[in-house]
């Protein structure tokens, strides 16, 4: 007994040695990230949250990285909703999302969130049909109608009439939503609800609603997939999305009564109008802005940093990071589908990252 | 008398029965060898060395790997086993030595509901109790899930092996003075060794293929790690993100990691197998 | 007792203490988180379809629902199946093939359930979207057919399911079979039974043991999440309709969980996760002991060691 009792406990001895070995450069008693304020140590930051600004943020996190090898910034993108909740639990260092936080949601937070902007994007209309390349033409309440379930054909004549020169066949629509919680969710059903009584009676206003008809998919990455997979199906997406899977999107009426595109521009023209008026926690909807040239579905996206981070030299590489991200970073912008922040917007939140305490 | 095979209609209903049976064979092996074709014809294409060198690479940019997973789903199978094989083994051996006892009965239910527990049922259960309390996503999370679902596999297979030593070796060492403990872990439990060791290898390729438990407990890391208390990447919730998402390049590393992870499942059962038949076939048994 | 027996007893008994530890904390930790929920809406929570996060209306009848249903085909689907192959291979098959067999049935088990989600997306959606467009209209009028031709949904659940269940009950039914006394046959065939008539009373004499493998396929096939999650659609509806979205108790908790943003929600997850807990316990429990009753009935060895060997 004493040899055998002697062998496991020795292998159980090393491998518990190694493991804290490898795991050596980390502190395992603060929260998500290592301490070591050295610039030889290396830093972890783990956050989560929106799928919208999923590609810009991977590409902002991996360029930093390259800036700063010792500071690595993991990003997962599970959805706005997760982001929010996880943040608020602290099982992240941060959140992301692009449906604003509501009053409830802070308050259950055990700290303050303050919300940053990060970039502008828009919620594209994705198809699939069979037999149609055209670039079909969507107003706000046939959208609202295909997603109550009220169109249920893609022959219908509401969306016929908008598309005069386009022959489109009697099949079936497939709706596809989000079965996450989700910021795109949000951002979409927004609009939706500006537009259409009664979407906003019905359907209602959130990160996760419940959808009257239609299939769920993970992620703006799920319902990329379902709808290039479904024939005679409709979703939507970050404009990034369409554009990187090659998925056609039509263009959506906005209030000017114009067939606009979502396209950079045409995002930028929709913050335009928001920027002298931003409140001073940023928390703002531009959907369905006026102005001419403006995309209807445009949302700013929101980073969730603690205004008292519970770990220093995490919150102080997040803060860096911001500034880096709201200059240097809104260069990535454009490749990527998404509009830079409109300068007024970037001096304000260069305020408010000096409010966040790190020493 | 007659002795003639004539067909009559019973013989033709069980000649007929048996040709069923036989199709149901090969009903069961159409998947088997789809999902093992395309798993293999697609994988192999992304199979490179870079596949297992390099991290994944931001979106829409090619290339990158899986190299922080594959380290990650080994160390968190390692985590677990750490956990799970004392006392998996252990409660084998209290089960199997103190069999009539309540106590016994009781741990032997408890076993069998935890072999039935769904395994996002315990992924649940190490987030309230790990994740939360911690304030992290963190290895340690998703070792702890994994041990969880370990346990009653072991113990159950322990269980079995040890009763199935012969009585007279039991016996012999107690005639000879020694004490249980030294009965049992000098004579018992060697003599079951290879069996065990077999349970412990064929549950560790079980819990290597799960994903659900590591979800909201390991959850995901882009980056290289091996810290206990950081997030961790593994293959099974890599190839899901993967296979969920729209990119062209993911879908290709998913089923490339879909082909590792089989690999893995199927060589360490098999070697299991084999390696508990040749001890066997040496010992006589 | 000497002293150190018993500190063997005390020191091994510990770690079967942890054992029980494990899963009287699983159960009080669901329990317990999933109060406020009980709390809020009893037994209403399962009768409603309602599930409704904005509203903090929550009603998990849609979940139950789709496990139950996908679970039931697949048992529809994979049973006849399971049972052929280990009769098969118990019976029939020629010596030189049994192991070769039993080793492939044991793989088809070992493949990860990621996998077979993974091929579920891209191999058995399209499969399953092509027969749907084949349909006949006049069926797909039925209800039972009715429905976009998606892919994804009920019909694409349930077949992943069978696959994954049929290694399980037929290795079960197997070991079944094989604690049928040899009497049993050796009496058959000395009445002049055909091979399928000897069989046919064997598989009666083992009948509920044969049952108990089934309901231990029931119970994996209700807790399997990764393959269903991938393959069914997400969509929270009550639907008869094989080719219609649908959502079950694994996957809404894979799906939802980690965004659960109100402590309502949560708690209405965990709710979930309870119920699944509870009615896989009351499965498996049942099943083994249908199994353990009808070894003890067939054979002088200890029943438990059969039972046990049935399940490795």
């Amino acid at each position: 007994m004493n040899k055998i009792l002697k062998r496991y406990l020795a292998l159980a001895l090393t491998a518990a040695v190694a493991g804290a070995c490898g795991g050596g450069n980390t502190e395992p008693v603060t929260a998500n990230s290592s301490s070591g304020s050295g610039t030889s140590q290396t830093l972890q930051i783990n956050g989560a949250g929106a799928t919208f600004p999923y590609p810009i943020y991977s590409k902002w996190f991996s360029e930093y990285n390259t800036l700063h090898p010792n500071i690595r910034v993991n990003y997962q993108s599970i959805g706005s909703g997760g982001g929010i909740q996880q943040v608020i639990n602290q099982t992240v260092f941060f959140g992301a999302t692009d449906g604003p936080m509501t009053d409830e949601q802070l308050k259950a937070a055990p700290g303050r969130l303050l919300h940053f902007p990060t970039v502008l994007g828009a919620v594209v209309p994705v198809y699939n049909i069979a037999g149609v390349s055209a670039e079909l033409k969507f107003t706000g309440p046939v959208l609202a109608d295909i997603y109550l379930g009220k169109i249920k054909k893609w022959n219908d004549p509401a969306i016929a009439k908008l598309n005069p020169g386009v022959t489109l066949p009697a099949t079936d629509v497939t709706v596809v939503h989000r079965s996450d919680g989700s910021g795109t969710t949000y951002i979409f059903v927004d609009y939706l609800s500006k537009v259409s009584p009664e979407f906003k009676s019905q359907v209602g206003v959130s990160t996760s609603v419940k959808w009257p008809t239609g299939v769920g998919g993970k992620g703006n990455e799920g319902v990329s997939g379902l709808v290039t997979q479904s024939p005679g199906s409709i979703g939507y997406v970050e404009l990034i999305y369409a554009l990187q899977n090659k998925i056609p999107f039509g263009s959506v009426q906005n209030a000017a009564g114009e067939f606009v595109k979502a396209s950079v521009d045409a995002v930028t023209k929709a913050a335009a109008a928001a920027a002298p008026n931003m409140p001073a926690d940023f928390r703002v909807s531009i959907t369905n802005a006026q102005g001419p040239g403006a995309y209807p579905i445009s949302s700013f996206t929101w980073l969730l940093l603690y205004e008292e981070p519970r770990d220093n030299a995490a919150g102080k590489a997040m803060v860096d990071f911001m500034r880096w991200a709201l200059t240097d970073g809104q260069k990535y912008a454009s490749d990527l589908g998404y509009a830079p922040l409109p300068a007024s917007v970037v001096m304000l939140e260069q305020a408010t990252l000096d409010r966040i305490k790190v020493s | 008398m007659t002795g003639a095979r004539t067909a009559t209609p019973r013989r033709v209903l069980s000649a007929l029965f048996v040709v069923a049976c036989a199709l149901c064979v090969g009903l069961a092996l159409v998947p088997l060898a789809f999902v093992l074709f395309f798993v293999v014809s697609q994988g192999v294409q992304s199979l490179n060395l870079d596949f297992f060198t390099h991290n994944p690479r931001p979106v829409g940019e090619p290339g990158g790997g899986m190299a922080n997973a594959i380290v990650g789903t080994l160390f968190l199978t390692g985590l677990a086993a750490a956990m799970a094989v004392p006392i998996g083994i252990l409660s084998g051996v209290y089960l199997s030595e103190y069999r009539g006892s309540r106590f016994a009965s009781a741990v032997r239910f408890a076993a069998d509901t935890l072999n039935g527990v769904p395994s996002i049922v315990v992924g649940v259960f190490a987030y309230a109790v790990v994740v939360l309390p911690l304030r992290h996503f963190s290895t340690l999370a998703g070792g702890f899930a994994l041990g969880v679902m370990m346990i009653p596999i072991i113990t159950r297979t322990t269980e079995e092996l040890l009763l199935l030593v012969p009585n007279a070796l039991r016996e012999g060492a107690l005639a000879l003075g020694a004490t249980r403990a030294r009965a049992v872990f000098t004579v018992i439990v060697p003599a079951a060794l290879p069996g065990i060791i077999t349970g412990v290898v064929l549950a560790l390729a079980r819990i290597a293929g799960e994903t659900a438990p590591l979800l909201f407990t390991s959850f995901n890391n882009r980056f290289f790690s091996t810290s206990l208390t950081q997030p961790i990447s593994s293959i099974t919730v890599q190839v899901f993100t993967y296979a969920i998402s729209p990119y062209e390049d993911w879908h290709r590393q998913a089923w490339a990691g879909a082909l590792v992870l089989v690999t893995i499942v199927l060589v360490c059962s098999m070697a299991a197998r084999y390696a508990a038949a040749r001890v066997a076939s040496i010992r006589g048994q | 007792m000497r002293s150190s027996d018993f500190a063997f007893r005390v020191g091994v008994g510990a770690f079967a203490a942890a054992l029980l530890l494990i899963v009287v904390a699983i159960a009080v930790t669901l329990a317990n988180d999933s109060s406020l929920s009980i709390q809020k809406f009893g037994l209403r929570f399962w009768g409603t379809s309602d599930w409704d996060p904005v509203a903090g209306e929550f009603g998990a009848l849609p979940f139950i629902w789709g496990t139950l249903y996908s679970s039931v085909l697949a048992l529809l689907i994979a049973t006849p199946v399971a049972l052929g192959i280990a009769v098969f291979i118990s019976e029939l098959c020629p010596d030189a093939l049994r192991a070769p067999l039993i080793f492939l049935t044991e793989l088809l088990a070992a493949i990860p359930s990621i996998v077979y989600g993974l091929w579920g997306i891209f191999v058995l959606v399209p499969a399953v979207r092509a027969v749907e467009v084949a349909m006949p209209e006049s069926l797909r009028a039925l209800p039972l057919f009715s429905g976009p031709p998606l892919g994804v949904g009920m019909f694409a659940a349930a077949l992943i399911l069978a696959v994954m269940v049929v290694p399980f009950t037929s290795a079960i039914a197997r070991e079944v079979l094989r604690t049928v006394p040899a009497s049993q046959r050796e009496a058959a065939y000395a009445l002049g039974a055909t091979r399928f008539e000897a069989i046919r009373a064997a598989m009666f004499f083992a009948r509920t043991g044969i049952i108990g493998a089934v309901m231990l396929g029931f119970g994996r096939a209700l807790g399997e999440t990764m393959a269903v999650t991938m393959v069914i659609g997400n969509n929270p509806q009550v639907s008869l309709s094989l080719f219609a979205p649908q959502y079950t108790m694994a996957a809404v908790l894979a799906n939802e969980f980690t965004e659960a943003a109100d402590a309502l929600y949560l708690s209405a997850l965990i709710e979930i996760g309870l119920v699944l807990f509870v009615i896989t316990l009351f499965v498996n429990m049942l099943s083994r002991a249908l199994i353990w009753s009808m070894a003890r009935q067939a054979s002088p060895r200890p029943a438990v060691l059969v039972a046990r060997g049935a399940e490795a």
